[in-house]
């Protein structure tokens, strides 16, 4: 026990002191952060404020500018020539000149399909402003039709009905409120654990199996073995090397939200501003109800049983990663010195890894399916796909059986991995095929 | 004397094929014992048996008296064939891992690595990384952790392949040193004459099985075929030399002379100095080891 310590431990130590670690760990989250900070300056660089003139010589507008919606808009009766030469000095960005044939008689407001509107400014227009341009323009001529044709402004509205579904729970015993906001939540909550599961599994799954080939191709390995059964060695380095993974995660949990509150203070300003250009891309009508499905969201968010998902999220996680590890642990005592020889093998791990990868997304669209609950159950895929599905409310049973045949499946692998390990590790200059590594499985010591 | 170790007719079968096909031998204590033979014959399995990495399939091996079980392995010091340490990892924290997976508890693991540092005179490698070093260098790492805690028998496997002489004379006095404050030492090689300087005991395998044992000089007496090194300065050998025994080589100012079985050396001595022949050097040829394998196993090796 004390000689599993002491391996674990080393494994441990010697990672998290290596400049590597640290640099990862402290520069993912601030490389992020820049990241992020960069998005905030190129979206809001990207839409500048601009002030527009424009020249309605067709009268088209009836002396009313379009609604200012990051481009501000001024009606001048300035002429054409002099326009052209003057309005920079007057302060605007451009022009839009609506030429006098635009429109014959008062009438013809309403069949008018195009317009055709002049532009003139030495710069370019964006993508969003010139977006911005048109919807305002067809805003204002769709207000004039309305009132051309007769309409009342609130009939047309009374036309266009929200439909909500509200899904309805069938135990009458629940006092939880469902809601659609619910699979929203449940589905980025599932598909990020899912997704961290399958990160984990792939990057210290591969430390694993790093390590134990640089023990082989050193030979180191002889005189630790000498020292320690290879089981305890292999399991030392499955537990060193988890460990790692948690104190990083452990870090990113505390660092990335402290990072995030600091650069939402820090560009507040910014973020507003954002938000502006976001609803005002989605309309004005839309943002209401944008502003309340968010609110709806972040109130489903703590509407989740977390000292379940979180217990069985850690279950999973951890026999995922020890079930993995020990494969990758078994690959890596196989391997020779040589990397591209090995990666059949490695292949043979990886296919499982991204099969349920796959799954795991057939089951955030679909939890009940039968595909859901098959790939929940099979130990290899389970440790992805069944967090992807815990956030959905599966029967407790079909949680309970599915972690017992993962860690049932796990201790087996650990018992077969190290029966192929303790052969591997010891066996230089040959080529290993799959069919010898299922003989040392049997072989004696 | 009490024996360190015991092999009794162990086996070791890798399926079809035989490793180590009833092995026996005994090394008594404070000895240093030579395990012999060519590439391929089994050493490394044999040791690798002792140093409990792997299990015989048959037979048993007692250390001090009792069978082999899991407190064994930490009074035993091996430096494999093929070495290795941890290439990223400090000279210091390396000796202090490999000592305390040996058993010692961190103070006595300090200690003892503080003297031997000193001992080597290397004390200011002791937060160099070892991929620093020189192979040489990392030579001498590789064995201060092989005895930093303080075994009771001491494996090495060829521990002089890859040494510049140096080195080699180093550590052949550093063996020289535990060997008289006690430790017992088994010395794997398949060089012959390194044997010859150091072993006082040794046993010979060939594909997998015993095939001498003994003291060297016993062997040595056991394999020697009467032949004399004659070599002299002036005079002419007396014409019935080859009534004394068979001359092998006949040589200016030197011959080599096989005895017959019922003479005997000094007979043929005092023959010589009668015929006034002035003797320069009277000396005995015993075979080497390599010559007496060579005759047993009739040349031929897994090679």
């Amino acid at each position: 026990m004390s000689k599993l310590w002491l391996i674990t431990k080393r494994e441990y130590l010697s990672r998290v002191k290596k400049k590597t670690f640290i640099l990862t760990t402290i520069l993912a989250p601030i490389g992020f952060v820049i990241f992020f900070i960069a998005l905030i300056f190129i979206m809001s660089s990207g839409v500048e404020k601009k002030q527009m003139a424009i020249l309605d010589e067709s009268n088209i507008l009836e002396g009313q500018k379009p609604a200012d919606n990051m481009v501000y808009f001024t009606l001048v009766k300035t002429p054409l020539e002099e326009l052209k030469t003057s309005f920079e000095e007057k302060g605007f960005n451009g022009f839009l000149h609506i030429p006098a044939g635009a429109k014959q008689d008062s009438s013809n407001t309403v069949k008018l399909k195009t317009l055709n509107i002049e532009y003139y400014s030495n710069e370019q227009l964006g993508v969003n402003t010139l977006g911005f341009i048109e919807k305002s323009l067809a805003a204002r001529l769709k207000q004039l039709k309305i009132k051309k044709v007769g309409l009342d402004p609130n009939v047309l509205k009374s036309l266009e009905t929200d439909i909500e579904l509200i899904p309805k729970n069938l135990d009458p015993e629940s006092k939880d409120e469902a809601s659609k906001y619910r699979v929203y939540v449940a589905t980025f909550l599932g598909g990020a654990m899912m997704f961290l599961i399958y990160l984990v599994i792939f990057i210290y799954g591969n430390m694993v199996m790093r390590s134990v080939m640089e023990e082989k191709t050193n030979r180191i390995v002889e005189v630790i073995i000498s020292s320690v059964k290879p089981f305890q060695l292999m399991l030392g380095k499955i537990v060193g090397v988890g460990a790692v993974g948690l104190t990083q995660f452990a870090i990113w949990a505390i660092v990335f939200p402290l990072l995030y509150l600091g650069v939402g203070l820090l560009f507040s300003g910014q973020l507003q501003e954002m938000q502006e250009i976001a609803t005002a891309s989605g309309g004005a009508q839309a943002s209401s109800e944008q502003v309340e499905s968010i609110a709806m969201a972040m109130q489903e968010i703590w509407s989740f049983d977390y000292t379940n998902i979180v217990l069985f999220f850690i279950f999973f996680f951890l026999s995922g990663y020890v079930l993995y590890a020990s494969l990758f642990a078994a690959v890596g005592a196989a391997m020779g010195d040589d990397w591209g020889e090995g990666q059949s093998l490695t292949l043979i791990i990886a296919i499982p890894v991204m099969i349920a990868f796959y799954m795991g997304v057939a089951t955030i669209e679909n939890p009940n399916s039968s595909l859901a609950l098959f790939s929940s159950m099979f130990p290899l895929f389970s440790p992805v796909v069944m967090p992807a599905r815990i956030v959905f409310d599966p029967p407790l049973w079909q949680i309970l059986l599915s972690l017992g045949l993962l860690i049932a499946t796990c201790l087996f692998f650990i018992w077969i991995s190290g029966r192929i390990y303790r052969v591997g590790i010891l066996m230089y200059g040959k080529k290993i095929t799959v069919k010898e590594m299922a003989k040392w499985i049997f072989r004696r010591d | 004397m009490k024996n360190v170790l015991e092999l009794k007719k162990v086996l070791k079968t890798y399926q079809e094929y035989t490793a180590v096909n009833e092995v026996s031998f005994t090394i008594p204590e404070g000895k240093i014992f030579g395990l012999l033979g060519p590439n391929g014959a089994g050493k490394t399995s044999i040791i690798r048996i002792i140093t409990t990495i792997t299990r015989a399939d048959g037979g048993q091996v007692l250390f001090a008296g009792e069978p082999l079980n899991t407190a064994h392995p930490s009074l035993i010091g091996y430096m494999p064939e093929e070495r290795g340490l941890y290439k990223k990892m400090k000279v210091g924290e390396q000796i202090m891992y490999l000592a305390q997976l040996k058993g010692l508890d961190k103070k006595k693991a300090k200690e003892h690595l503080d003297h031997w540092l000193k001992k080597f005179d290397i004390e200011d490698w002791k937060n160099k990384k070892v991929e620093e070093l020189s192979k040489g260098m990392q030579q001498k790492i590789q064995f201060i952790s092989t005895i930093i805690h303080k075994p009771k028998l001491l494996i090495l496997d060829e521990p002089f392949s890859g040494l510049d002489p140096v080195n080699a004379n180093l550590i052949r006095d550093e063996i020289y040193e535990l060997n008289r404050a006690g430790t017992t030492i088994l010395f794997s090689t398949h060089r012959m004459e390194q044997v010859e300087q150091i072993c006082e005991n040794i046993v010979l395998i060939n594909k997998g099985k015993n095939v001498l044992e003994g003291a060297v000089a016993d062997i040595k007496e056991n394999f020697k075929e009467n032949l004399f090194l004659i070599e002299y300065k002036s005079g002419n050998l007396p014409s019935d030399l080859d009534t004394y025994g068979q001359i092998i080589e006949n040589k200016a100012e030197s011959v080599v002379i096989k005895l017959h079985p019922e003479k005997n050396s000094n007979e043929l001595l005092k023959h010589l100095i009668h015929h006034e022949v002035q003797v320069h050097l009277f000396q005995e040829i015993l075979p080497t080891l390599n010559e007496i394998f060579i005759k047993i196993v009739g040349g031929k090796s897994d090679e």
